[in-house]
């Protein structure tokens, strides 16, 4: 076993890093402790929080990738990059059917001819519950026993954790812990069972080509993740700076950096990120010996993708940030800092920045769930990730036609679609908690 | 005003030239001609003649900024730049990549666009006005917080849902309407109705909310205290005056997209089968052709700084405080 880094898990590594030192950097300015501690006090934002902070879970556990060494002689390591969730699932990614099948079902979905059989039957699955036997008339007493076991195995999970946070309960104290543990009991129970059901069944049944939609939807989450976060993180240095600079400066700095954003903010977005996108596809198609394996390619994509609109949107954030120094500059601590002769560089890094960082976490969660829903709409386009990355866009793409099937198959449209609202669901009911607690408006 | 208005357009000049070097950087830098001559050639026909005839068919074989080989202003003229980028300003945008003319092509779809465009636009405004209106009426009340979590649901759901599902249960289940196409004249209502409530039901969530907090912002006012405390009806504070002051903010986000609504939308003419300015994109992506995406972005740039400057004009008619100098 070879393990792998490609581009996007470093940015994401990092960009988990500096969350972590954000955090910690945040815990010493009594105000933004303030702050974030008035989000820990609500519901609705410690729930959301334990569901985003799942749906990372299963995104850091994707970016631990690796090549398996072949068998035989030789430092000789497989082509395909894994992950460590695809070891983990490894039963789900192997356990493919011939083509569609209906969620927890024994029998496929499409009629064939059977050997030996006169007329057309449903073929049985392959391994869809086919520790059933050849007879699956026990399926329904089999589910149950599973559904019970799994939510047995969901509480005592919960117990466990419930157990292991207890010193972090008492350490932090007045925190919304029980609609932290709410959510939290939902989800262990939700995970129990799917994960008893999924030894035997496919619990969202399985794509065209026999896939099983769990391990397909669960690949979209990093992808959609990714999108989310690495996008900020690229713009996020660029925006600060020049919002700063603009604002704090003046004259024609001022000028300059908003002739800048003028411009771009007044080319479509769509239309830029096509063009964009339709540039680097023939960068990167003539340019085959870039990449070593098909997984980097995909992977450069989905950079290149999230940097297009990184640039895209980083306009918004520079104009608020321009407004918001520029109101700052002229209040009396400012004044006073600099008739003492504290250096212009250290007045935008003591006295401007710390002052601003409400808007720059506002906007951070504020647009994490536009982006995600973004990535599903410009891979359906046509311009989003590599087709052969997992995401919601190519999932919702090679479903399209499902619908008009007769009879239709709804499975893997409800799967994708699910998924992606409760992550972004949490993710603008986290933003929501965020903006009440850091918008000095609000605030009171 | 005038004064005004005449610098505006002025300061638009400057804009249009950035986006268009931005697009030239992207399409001709970025990516020689020769890069595009193969991609479009595919990878079994390329020989260094087909690259040659294909730049010399669409004009590409001339230098990027300067022609060193040519007499006088041909020097400048007689270039990529020249040809492609800067003669958009006088409206010309050559041909595509299958020989039509784009002018007339963009000519021909507008209607299409339009039909589907404006609808949208004005009945989403007015149901998202409505909406807010009706949550702020009824604010700090379990009906006011019911219809914000059912705003933050409904911007939760991926605008491909609406579409899907929208596709699915009123063309296929119910049979009212055809699933896609269009047709010219009055007969082309039943195939755009449905855009139309789709697209203004996957952006009500997040206007109406946005919406229902400008009005509650406008609610903190003291006009508002002393209009009741005149013992005004509940009704008159809301529409006399709560409305008419939240009018600023809405028009700034309403306004600067009225002239955009001749680009489309992109993804519900794709799905809807309308040929209209949208559509026409994203099949000039699909098929890689540049000049047509490179004049779709001139011009939505274009709309986009008008956008604006519809905007200031619209505050002085909104508020007479505001004077445009």
């Amino acid at each position: 076993m070879k393990p792998v880094l490609l581009w996007s898990d470093a940015l994401f590594f990092l960009l988990i890093a500096a969350a972590v030192g954000g955090a910690l950097w945040a815990s010493r300015i009594p105000q933004l402790r303030q702050s974030w501690r008035k989000v820990g006090e609500s519901r609705t934002g410690m729930a959301a929080a334990v569901l985003l902070l799942a749906f990372l879970g299963v995104a850091v556990l994707d970016s631990l990738h690796y090549r398996e060494r072949l068998p035989g002689e030789g430092e000789n390591y497989a082509v395909e990059v894994r992950s460590a969730l695809d070891a983990l699932l490894a039963g789900l990614r192997t356990r493919t059917e011939r083509t569609y099948s209906a969620p927890l079902a024994t029998h496929s979905f499409a009629k064939e001819s059977l050997d030996g059989e006169a007329g057309r039957d449903f073929p049985r699955l392959v391994h869809g519950g086919a520790h059933l036997g050849p007879d699956p008339a026990g399926r329904l007493t089999d589910l149950t026993a599973r559904m019970i076991q799994g939510m047995g195995i969901g509480v005592l999970a919960w117990l466990a954790l419930w157990l292991v946070a207890a010193p972090l309960r008492r350490a932090i104290p007045g925190l919304a812990w029980h609609a932290a543990f709410a959510t939290l009991l939902l989800l262990c129970l939700s995970v129990g069972i799917v994960a008893t059901l999924a030894q035997g069944y496919h619990v969202l049944g399985t794509d065209k080509v026999g896939q099983d939609v769990l391990y397909l939807t669960l690949k979209s989450i990093r992808t959609g993740l990714l999108i989310g976060t690495l996008t900020t993180l690229i713009m996020l240095p660029a925006a600060v700076a020049l919002g700063l600079l603009a604002g704090y400066a003046g004259g024609w700095i001022d000028d300059v950096i908003q002739y800048l954003y003028t411009t771009l903010n007044s080319i479509p977005g769509v239309l830029l990120i096509a063009a964009a996108v339709l540039m680097m596809q023939v960068a990167i198609d003539t340019h085959p010996e870039w990449f070593a394996t098909a997984a980097e390619r995909a992977d450069a994509r989905l950079l290149a993708l999230c940097a297009i609109l990184g640039i895209t949107s980083w306009t918004g954030l520079c104009r608020l940030l321009r407004g918001e120094t520029l109101k700052l500059r002229e209040l009396e601590y400012v004044q006073a800092a600099r008739s003492l002769g504290v250096s212009h560089a250290r007045i935008l890094a003591r006295h401007i920045l710390p002052n601003v960082m409400h808007i720059v976490m506002i906007a951070i969660v504020m647009d994490f769930s536009g982006l995600v829903l973004a990535e599903a709409v410009l891979s359906y386009v046509g311009i989003g990730v590599d087709p052969n990355t997992i995401s919601f866009g190519t999932m919702i793409n090679t479903a399209r036609m499902e619908l008009a099937r007769e009879p239709m198959v709804w499975w893997s449209l409800a799967a994708a679609f699910i998924f992606m609202f409760a992550l972004v669901l949490a993710a603008n009911l986290f933003a929501d908690v965020v903006r009440d607690a850091f918008d000095p408006r609000a605030a009171r | 005003m005038l004064a005004y208005l005449i610098r505006r357009l002025l300061y638009a000049l400057p804009i249009l030239i950035g986006v268009n070097v931005i697009t030239f950087a992207l399409f001709f830098v970025v990516n020689t001609p020769d890069d595009m001559a193969r991609m479009q050639l595919g990878v079994k026909r390329v020989t260094p003649e087909a690259i040659e005839k294909w730049k010399a068919e669409r004009g590409y074989d001339k230098p990027l900024f300067w022609n060193a080989s040519a007499q006088g202003a041909k020097k400048l003229s007689d270039t990529i730049f020249f040809a492609k980028s800067v003669r958009m300003f006088a409206l010309d945008f050559g041909r595509a990549d299958d020989g039509r003319d784009i002018a007339r092509e963009i000519g021909l779809r507008m209607g299409p666009s339009l039909a589907v465009a404006v609808p949208v636009f004005v009945l989403g405004l007015f149901a998202a006005i409505s909406f807010a209106l009706l949550l702020v009426y009824f604010r700090a009340t379990y009906l006011d917080f019911a219809g914000v979590v059912l705003c933050v649901a409904m911007m939760s759901i991926s605008g491909l849902f609406y579409i899907i599902g929208g596709q699915w249960l009123v063309s296929k289940v119910w049979h009212l309407v055809p699933i896609s196409g269009y047709a010219e004249g009055l007969s082309a209502a039943k195939f755009v109705i449905l855009p139309v409530i789709v697209s203004v039901l996957a952006g009500i969530g997040s206007s109406a909310r946005w919406y229902r907090t400008i009005f509650l912002e406008e609610y903190t006012r003291d006009y508002v205290r002393t209009a009741r405390a005149k013992g005004l009806a509940e009704r008159f504070v809301l529409f006399r005056h709560v409305l008419r002051n939240a009018l600023i903010p809405i028009l700034t986000g309403a306004v600067v997209v009225i002239p955009t609504l001749f680009m489309g939308s992109l993804l519900i003419e794709a799905f809807f089968g309308i040929p209209g300015l949208g559509s026409y994109t994203i099949d000039a992506i699909n098929a890689q052709d540049f000049a047509v995406v490179r004049a779709m972005v001139f011009i939505g740039s274009a709309l986009y700084i008008v956008g604006l400057l519809l905007t200031d004009i619209s505050y002085t008619l909104a508020d007479p405080r505001i004077r445009l100098q």
